[in-house]
């Protein structure tokens, strides 16, 4: 047999169907659905007198709307709350299994998928949300599906789809102290741009991303849409298996190392060929800054916002003259003068447990500028309950911090958790996007560490000198 | 889905890289549950000032461009989330093709869904057809899915192929559904056999191997 990447075995092992000249008919593993894409598929159905195929493959969660204040209280947001219980509808009409509000183990979908052990190696999962890669993590091929494929997947458990392209991103040395998995995904995208992948599935691979725990390895597989990629992934391993054994919804037992067993045969093989390679050199990573409107645009902490003049190319030029009135921002200031009004710590992207306690050792004993109003979402209400066993939120609260529930949050701004017109927030979540975090706000992409740093000084610092 | 055979009408330039689907639709209008309805939201905050008054500034309010139904924009078109509601909403507006250097994968995808024709020329035509549409309000052009050929509408000026997909194959499978309004989801149904088959094939664990262990 010819040597195949990971992500040719993930796609050549779900194959339903394959007509010369067509997409692939590709064989879904897990469906997972939240409240804000999947209204309409569900009427769709109805609509069709259709059922969904395989209730055991689909998990529903409520997390974009949902307030992340005290579960006692009523969310406030008629349309919101339509929405969510439209979801509690369909799901009870269809006989789906719904993490709502007040499960005990709710939060953000990308989370709670790989913390409840729905993520598994090997699978195609599939959510009509973009940041599906995330599930990648674990060797598995994860995509972002619009509404439409969701209602073709409810009904048929399949996707239609034609094949990626395979990209490797080959990250060699080590990561410097204080430099994380966020640091890395922005270094990726800050060098091969918003659309640098495009048509891809990435695989990460070398030795900073095996380095990385399984919390890291989600945070890069997390925005590898923000490189343009369909999909993002790492090969399994040891350190893959370490954080499933035990979990509810994987095997078990002998099963467990029966599954491994499996498992281990996914990685590339030697001599498989990817179609695109991308070198990064990990040890000459930094702690990376946001200055613009897209997450491309990305500075190391230590340098300037750029001059628009440097770009040659017209589009990107005018993108960065629009983005510096945007952002507020003059050309070549030092990003750790640049002071912030709000800090964020959570999305999909950074609020596991170990995001919030490499940010509270930051933390820990200080307490957040007077000009700074900083929260903490925690992804999940397991996440969150975790932490309070450690005394994390002891440490967030005394320093000045609100302490959250579980959810998307500021991610996107759908719940009541939005910046104000001209508000200026360091967060940990993975787009700064024009209104991204409320209409007229300003969002800088940080990790935790820095973001938490940030809190305290009130505006950038360079957490290596921390 | 209405099928896409020839589309005529404004053309209006977004002179714009990335635009991203925050921007043709802000997350704060996603929280309805119907697929209609979303015109009115199309670039929000671009289009529209704090008080709720048009932008006179933005592309679609100025003069001329009151009809667009074909937008032009820079590469990278509708980066970021996978919200269907992007194309939901440029489809309520009146908006049947967009002309750009590339687009982002799922948007991309998601118009063909929609009866949308992402086209995809070089950046050299995509800037003459932008600087035309940029000169001349109310330039229009003709989308001819048919013979996959943009034109003007006398036939005497610009007249040059499209795809819209770098694959040929994947371009000539979208076409054949657009050009006859076909939905996914029927032709996938049609499947069955194939589907129950492969179920039925499949080992214990997840993965290469199979289905299942989910609960
Ligand atoms: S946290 Fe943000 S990026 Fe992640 S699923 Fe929620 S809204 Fe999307």
């Amino acid at each position: 047999m010819p040597p195949k990447t990971l992500f040719e075995k993930l796609w050549d092992s779900h194959l339903v169907h394959q007509e010369a000249g067509q997409p692939s008919l590709l064989y879904v593993d897990l469906h997972l659905v939240h409240e804000v894409t999947s209204p309409q598929a569900f009427d769709g159905l109805r609509m069709a007198g259709r059922k969904v195929r395989r209730t055991d493959l689909t998990i529903a969660v409520a997390d974009h709307n949902t307030p992340t204040w005290a579960m006692s209280l009523p969310i406030t947001d008629p349309i919101a709350k339509a929405q969510l219980d439209a979801l509690s509808r369909n799901c009870e009409e269809f006989g789906v299994t719904l993490y709502d509000r007040f499960s005990p183990n709710q939060g953000i979908v990308h989370i709670i998928g790989p913390e409840q052990g729905y993520t598994q190696p090997g699978k195609v999962i599939v959510c009509g949300d973009s940041h599906t890669s995330t599930h990648g993590a674990f060797g598995a091929l994860a995509i972002g599906i619009g509404t439409t494929q969701v209602e073709l997947v409810l009904a048929t458990q399949c996707l239609v789809q034609a094949r990626f392209k395979s990209m490797e991103v080959r990250v060699d040395g080590r990561l410097p102290r204080g430099v994380t998995a966020k640091d890395l995904i922005l270094g990726v995208i800050g060098q091969i741009g918003i659309g640098g992948a495009t048509g891809h599935a990435i695989e990460y691979t070398g030795l900073a991303v095996r380095e990385l725990s399984m919390e890291g390895r989600m945070t890069v597989c997390n925005m590898s849409i923000e490189a343009g990629a369909r999909a993002g992934m790492v090969a399994p391993d040891d350190t893959t298996f370490d954080y499933m054994r035990g979990r509810p919804n994987v095997p078990q037992g002998d099963d467990f190392d029966a599954a491994v067993e499996e498992w281990r045969t996914l990685p590339t093989d030697p001599g498989a060929e990817y179609d695109t390679v991308v070198r990064i050199d990990g040890a000459a990573l930094e702690p990376f800054v946001t200055w613009g409107t897209n997450p491309g645009m990305v500075v190391p902490v230590t340098g300037r916002v750029p001059d628009p003049a440097s770009f040659e190319d017209p589009g990107d030029r005018e993108a960065a003259e629009r983005a510096l009135i945007y952002m507020d921002l003059e050309p070549d200031t030092p990003i750790e003068e640049v002071q912030i009004d709000r800090v964020f710590l959570g999305s999909c992207t950074n609020s596991r447990i170990e995001d919030l306690r490499a940010a509270s050792e930051v933390v820990k004993g200080r307490k957040v500028a007077d000009r700074v109003y900083a929260m903490v979402v925690p992804g999940s209400n397991a996440i969150k309950r975790q932490a309070e066993d450690e005394g994390l939120d002891g440490i967030f609260k005394d320093a000045g911090f609100d302490w959250r529930e579980a959810g998307c949050s500021m991610c996107l701004g759908m719940n009541p958790d939005v910046l104000q017109p001209g508000e200026r927030c360091a967060s940990t979540s993975n787009r700064n996007f024009e209104g991204r975090q409320g209409k007229g706000g300003r969002t800088h992409l940080v990790s935790p560490q820095m973001a938490a740093a940030a809190a305290i000084a009130g505006h950038f610092v360079d957490v290596r000198e921390w | 889905m209405e099928p896409f055979v020839r589309v005529s009408g404004v053309v209006a330039p977004l002179d714009r890289v990335n635009v991203d689907t925050d921007q043709i639709i802000p997350a704060q209008f996603l929280k309805r549950i119907e697929r209609t309805g979303f015109g009115q939201f199309l670039f929000y905050t671009w289009r529209l000032n704090a008080d709720g008054s048009p932008n006179p500034d933005f592309i679609l309010n100025k003069p001329g461009y009151e009809n667009t139904s074909i937008l032009v924009a820079g590469r990278n078109f509708g980066a970021g989330s996978s919200r269907e509601h992007a194309p939901w909403a440029l489809l309520d507006y009146g908006i049947r093709a967009i002309i750009a250097p590339s687009f982002a994968d799922i948007f991309h995808k998601n118009c063909f869904e929609n009866g949308i024709a992402p086209i995809i020329l070089p950046e050299a035509q995509v800037r003459e057809i932008m600087e035309k549409a940029q000169a001349q309000p109310g330039y229009r052009l003709t989308v001819d899915l048919e013979h996959c050929r943009i034109t003007e509408p006398d036939h005497e000026g610009l007249n040059i192929p499209f795809v819209m997909h770098d694959d040929p194959e994947t371009h000539e499978f979208r076409r054949h559904a657009l050009l006859n309004g076909q939905d996914e989801i029927d032709l996938v149904l049609a499947q069955e056999d194939r589907i129950g088959a492969f179920e039925a094939s499949r080992g214990p664990y997840g993965g290469v191997l199979s289905v299942g262990r989910n609960r």
